[in-house]
């Protein structure tokens, strides 16, 4: 028999999709009966009392949660954000439930050797819920009190070579694709990348100093499968600056329709018939900038007109691959708050190598340029995005030392007022106004 | 570096007495504020000194979880007033 009634959550069962309820209901159960035997550290009923604390919340339309505070482990200023609940009294399990969020790995590759010392871990010194993953990417452990959070760092960093992630003022836990460790669309190694970032900026991911959070994410390529250019404050997203290859036999399988060339590499296969492919309407008509072309049975693309969208290459994969001169896209000012709207990433450098060899000097010369900017003019509260729309991408550009290139502008023609500075006018403000007058009598 | 920033024992002093002095109004700081005690240095710098004072324990960091502050070891919203020991 459940500890308390709840009615409303009961209703979030009937749906036709996996319910948080039914998982948090197994929990709650598995705690009760504790086959395993496991010495719980933290209350046995946490879960229950989860529940009760949510089907308040629902009845009252209102939260019963505190969030913040100053638990944490020694010598961290994040990864871990305090929690307790407002009626410690009907649900004491849940009065002190503090979150962890602990670095996931690179691209999320996991051993289930892992995973199990994981949950096991937390299954003794928390209570055992866990949201894979958050938003950020982190690995976040929901629910366990103050004296268990050093014991859990122990374990974690000492027997599972786990770090906690970023919260805060901090930077946060870097997040990537698979990159190139799987995919054929990646134009650079994101796991190498998103690990040598992780590790160089230890101190900005654990010691809080910025004005407000900063999110580094990584795609391998312009499809973008992170979302870098809508949720992080700096996004690297892999591209190429020469021609896409094009296998001109496959092109002509795929406008054949050759069963083994399927379009979209037969992704949307059997959800309904999508009848034959057409080049024209699937592939050359929806191109953005219209570059493509097929004549005679050649198809042709006009590179410099390209942007990169990858819709030829997602539809014809056997027939179309990136470019071989790979590298990446810094993309700078994204967020998706809650409040006060969201905002898209600015291009700041069209492309940048990617080299491991110097340790990836180009791109952490961007990364470090831009946070001294940020750390010394961002008001508190105040992400990447808002200061540049406050001083200006004119502004960006000069203390990263960028030249202003027309992949900059995004909407030209907009503006007819430009402000010259001194030095980038021929002679400076000062003339020789003797020598003006011989020109100009009056 | 400032001299005083560069003086340990002069910059823990500074903190200290200034953020007493705002203890009756407030207890938790952004990282922010520390440049009206350090106003000539920069942010990196100040961020060093701060989080030894932070290691020593002169200092302590509050978190909401989006936002971090920092406070006087022992001053404001503590465990106890959380009800925990």
């Amino acid at each position: 028999m459940a500890k308390h009634e709840t009615p409303l959550l009961d209703q979030l069962e009937s749906g036709p999709w996996p319910s948080f309820v039914s998982d948090l209901k197994a929990q709650a159960e598995k705690r009760a009966k504790n086959v395993e035997g496991v010495e719980f550290q933290i209350p046995q009923d946490c879960v229950a009392d989860l529940l009760g604390v949510l089907e308040l919340s629902y009845k009252h339309g209102r939260t019963h949660w505190k969030h913040g505070g100053i638990v944490g482990v020694f010598g961290y200023g994040g990864g871990v954000i305090g929690r307790y609940c407002d009626q410690p009294k009907l649900f004491p399990g849940v009065e002190h439930f503090h979150t962890m969020r602990v670095n996931q790995p690179a691209g999320k590759y996991y051993t289930t050797d892992y995973l199990r010392s994981l949950t096991k871990l937390w299954d003794l010194r928390g209570s055992g819920v866990t949201n894979m993953h958050g938003a950020t990417g982190d690995i976040i452990l929901l629910g366990t009190t103050t004296p268990q959070l050093e014991e859990v760092f122990w374990t974690l960093t000492h027997d599972m070579g786990q770090d906690l992630g970023g919260s805060g003022s901090n930077l946060r836990t870097p997040a990537d694709c698979l990159g190139q460790s799987r995919c054929e669309y990646a134009c650079y190694d994101t796991n190498a990348l998103v690990y040598f970032l992780t590790n160089n900026y230890q101190d900005e991911l654990h010691r809080p100093a910025f004005p407000y959070k900063f999110k580094f994410k990584l795609d391998g390529c312009p499809n973008c499968c992170v979302a870098s250019i809508a949720r992080s404050d700096m996004s690297f997203i892999g591209t190429w600056r020469d021609d896409i290859r094009i296998n001109q036999d496959a092109v002509n399988k795929y406008v054949e329709n050759d069963p083994k060339y399927p379009a979209n590499a037969g992704a949307f296969r059997g959800s309904r018939n999508w009848g034959k492919f057409d080049l024209e309407k699937e592939v050359l008509g929806l191109c953005p900038t219209k570059c493509m072309k097929f004549e005679n049975k050649k198809l042709s693309i006009d590179n410099a007109n390209c942007t990169r969208c990858m819709h030829c290459i997602n539809v014809m994969p056997r027939a179309l691959k990136i470019g071989k001169d790979t590298g990446l896209s810094i993309l700078v000012g994204a967020k998706a708050p809650i409040l006060d709207g969201a905002q898209m990433g600015s291009l700041l450098v069209p492309f940048v190598e990617v080299n491991p060899d110097n340790d990836y000097a180009a791109i952490t010369e961007v990364i470090e340029n831009v946070w001294d900017w940020w750390m010394e003019e961002g008001k508190n509260r105040e992400r990447l995005g808002e200061l540049i729309m406050r001083q200006g991408f004119q502004k960006l550009l000069e203390v990263t030392g960028i030249e202003a290139k027309p992949q900059h502008v995004s909407y030209p023609r907009t503006n007819p007022y430009i402000f010259w500075k001194e030095d980038e006018v021929t002679g400076g403000w000062e003339r020789d106004v003797d020598e003006y007058r011989k020109h100009h009598l009056r | 570096m400032s001299d005083l920033l560069a003086n340990k024992e002069a910059a823990t002093s500074a903190v200290v007495d200034w953020m007493t002095k705002k203890a009756g109004t407030k207890t938790k700081f952004y990282f922010n504020d520390f440049s009206k005690i350090f106003p000539d240095d920069k942010p990196r710098e100040i961020k060093k000194v701060v989080n030894k004072l932070v290691e020593e324990g002169v200092l302590e960091y509050w978190s909401s979880g989006s936002t971090t502050m920092y406070g006087l070891k022992g001053s404001g919203i503590q465990h106890s007033s959380e009800g925990e020991e």
